[in-house]
């Protein structure tokens, strides 16, 4: 027997005679990298890639048991988390993953943006990212939809109602989507074939071009505030920077990849075993309405936005949004092709970076909370505290009970519990006078409502005279400050 | 041997072994008759590929987007929500049929809901459960005679019109006929802005043209009752 490394290398050898493909790596391996480039800061590109490994082994290991089919998937869904041994944890692995890879993709863009390596000659890399971000959200909804429960129905009923306002090919659009007039079994197999096929095919295919683009223009130097790029001399400078300063790639970078990737598989692995998978939540039957459908964290902020546009405005922002986001985001390398490219320098791009953060956290935020909701049940199940019925007389107390039975706690909180969908009514008698309260509870406005058909008189007496006796702290009661003034001319001297 | 980099350079070496390569000249030569020739066969087979794709294509497309371009009138047709007596005078009722266009693998999802008002014994509104805004299922509250929907928030009144809230619009309204006693709906699509519930303005329950039992009495006098 020969030492079997002796045999390692003949057989290396007759793989590489063969294929090439020994020596690319090897160059793959060895090309120069700025060695100001080695560090910490680059490692987000390899580690969105690796995820995506794991996304690919986990989904494949998935669907093998996985049914998509709109009247099995719910229930295999069941059966991979509690029937399978540590299917619940495949699930997990998955689901997390995906959260995991859409976090690591924004913050590689943030860096590669900040770091200015879009500029040129890499501003084709940037684009083709930008298109792997749209494909990563892409595989995030569709995901979702996967998880056929009933956040997934109502959510695809979003998306087909946002579809329909496509102008003139809305219909067709929203078919196409479906996979036929409503939600139904072809609606599931379309968005598998989507998840699971096409839009892999084309991650997979675009983060080789990605891939290969990075190895040919060279990982971007570390920037310098004053080292501006120029179309004229960058690649000459770029070249003797190389020369200069330049490492393999492996092991002086790669070992930093490496250890962010072990170290990232390893958080994604204790996320799926401590907090589980996520979901199913109820079965995706569209008779069960008892159901405040949620998108997944990434999407929050949009479902925030739809809460808060101006109905005028929702339409024209649908149509507009995704152009005016992704856009600026494709023109960039084109306008800003040249220049600085230390963030130092660029105050423009910092304060664009927070501004977008800050929006997207707040929104993110938002949508975890949604104030905008009502809280559908709080009339039955949010009992009023007793503080705020003691030492009521009768017709209060029965105005409290008209309060609490006509669902306005669904809206309105007392005592910090019930919706926020309305303003808070602990003190509501210091802002308003009776003859308010009576005007917007039967006339509405603002947000509110008219209860006008809802209210007989005795009832809107007794809710006002309840409503009345909120008044915070013991503050003083608000008063109409006219009240009293003397007509002059019958004419009210407050309305001159 | 033992240095693989060598390996490499002796492979390298014998790709680009001139023995096995034509001279620039050798090319030169063979060039103009074979080019011309070939490279027009070549044209040609490239063509007839490109009309075998088209050829190819025309069904694929037509199976991908055959639904998308379907009519309306395709996937509506009636269906029975109940009988009237299921439906008191003067509520809202959360009422459930079976989607008319069913496909094998539909499971629960073939179930859909609506709401039904009975106005008086004459007259029904039937609203879609799926909120103007962007469709989620909005709920029935008896009390407060509101619409509520759970997303963002829209509240309709009780007879679909718009109170408050996102949406632009009332509830969407299915077309509604009582035929055999028993009340019906015209179902069938997932009610957006893109397809017919949007164009129907809520009806006036009370005008003579939208009282299905006025459909009805006029109907048995013709003696006729079309679907
Ligand atoms: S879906 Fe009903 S308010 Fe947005």
């Amino acid at each position: 027997m020969k030492n079997p490394v002796e045999l390692g290398k003949k057989l290396r050898a007759w793989i590489d005679l063969r294929t090439g493909l020994v020596q690319q790596a090897e160059e793959m391996a060895d090309h120069p990298t700025p060695s100001s480039a080695a560090s910490w800061w680059y490692v987000f590109g390899s580690g969105a890639m690796v995820l995506l490994g794991l996304q690919v082994v986990t989904g494949i290991l998935l669907a093998m048991v996985y049914s998509p089919s709109a009247s099995n998937a719910w229930a295999s869904l069941q059966f991979i988390n509690h029937n399978l041994p540590l299917g619940w944890y495949l699930r997990a692995l998955h689901g997390w993953g995906s959260d995991f890879m859409i976090a690591i993709v924004l913050i590689h863009l943030v860096q590669v943006f900040l770091f200015g390596a879009y500029k040129f000659p890499r501003e084709l890399t940037w684009v083709v990212g930008v298109f792997l971000l749209l494909l990563t959200l892409a595989m995030a909804f569709t995901g979702q939809v996967m998880r056929f429960d009933t956040d997934a129905y109502w959510g695809i009923g979003i998306g087909a109602s946002i579809t329909s306002s496509v102008p003139l090919v809305g219909k067709p659009l929203v078919r196409l989507l479906l996979g036929g007039p409503i939600i139904g079994g072809a609606t599931l197999s379309h968005f598998f074939a989507l998840h699971v096929f096409v839009i892999p095919g084309a991650l997979l295919g675009l983060v080789g071009l990605h891939l290969l683009m990075v190895l040919r223009l060279g990982i971007n130097e570390w920037p310098m505030p004053g080292r501006i790029v120029r179309r004229a001399d960058y690649r000459q400078n770029y070249a003797a920077l190389t020369r200069k300063t330049g490492v393999a790639f492996a092991p002086n970078a790669a070992w930093k990849d490496a250890v962010f990737a072990a170290a990232m598989i390893l958080a994604v692995m204790a996320c799926a075993w401590f907090f589980g998978p996520f979901g199913p939540s109820g079965q995706p039957d569209p008779t069960i309405i008892q159901t405040a459908p949620h998108p997944d964290f990434f999407f929050l902020w949009i479902y925030a936005v739809l809460a808060f546009l101006p109905p005028q405005l929702e339409i024209p922002f649908l149509l507009a949004a995704p152009a005016l986001i992704v856009l600026p985001l494709l023109l960039l390398p084109f306008l800003a092709g040249e220049g600085e490219k230390h963030w130092s320098r660029r105050p423009v791009a910092i304060l664009v970076v927070t501004l977008v953060a800050v929006t997207l956290g707040i929104f993110t935020n938002l949508g975890l909370h949604t104030p905008w909701s009502p809280v559908m049940d709080a009339w039955s199940s949010a009992a009023i505290p007793a503080r705020y019925v003691k030492d009521r007389t009768p017709l209060e107390r029965r105005g409290a009970l008209v309060f609490q039975d006509k669902q306005c706690r669904d809206c309105h909180s007392i005592g910090g519990i019930g919706g926020r969908r309305g303003p808070a009514l602990d003190d509501i008698a210091t802002r308003m006078t009776v003859d308010q309260m009576v005007r917007q509870v039967l006339q509405g406005g603002g947000n509110m409502p008219a209860y006008g058909k809802a209210l007989s008189p005795a009832e809107t007496t007794a809710l006002t005279a309840y409503l009345r006796t909120l008044n915070g702290n013991h503050l003083a009661p608000a008063v109409n400050p006219a009240a009293g003034i003397e007509p002059v001319n019958g004419t009210h001297p407050v309305a001159q | 041997m033992s240095d693989p980099k060598h390996t490499h350079h002796e492979i390298a070496a014998e790709a680009t072994d001139p023995r096995w390569q034509a001279t620039p000249a050798e090319v030169a030569a063979a060039a103009p008759a074979a080019t011309s020739r070939r490279s027009f066969l070549f044209k040609l087979a490239v063509g007839l590929n490109g009309l075998v794709g088209a050829v190819f294509a025309v069904p694929i497309l037509g199976y991908l987007i055959g639904p998308a371009t379907k009519k309306d009138a395709d996937f509506n047709s009636w269906v029975k929500l109940g009988s009237l007596d299921e439906f008191p005078v003067g509520k809202t009722h959360f009422a459930e049929y079976v989607n008319p266009v069913v496909s094998p693998s539909d499971g629960e999802t073939a179930k859909i809901a609506c709401w039904v008002r009975r106005i008086d014994a004459n007259s029904f509104q039937v609203f879609a459960v799926n909120c103007a805004h962007l469709g989620c299922p909005v709920r029935w509250f008896e009390q407060s005679r509101l619409f509520l929907c759970p997303c963002h928030g829209g509240a309709y009144y009780e007879d679909g019109s718009r109170a408050s809230g996102p949406p632009m619009r009332g509830l969407f309204e299915y077309q509604h006929r009582v035929h055999n006693g028993a009340l019906e709906i015209l179902a069938g699509q997932l009610p957006t802005f893109s397809n017919e519930a949007c164009n129907r303005k809520p009806q006036k329950p009370n005008a003579p043209e939208n009282n299905p039992l006025r459909v009805l009495a006029d109907d048995d006098a013709a003696g006729r009752r079309d679907a």
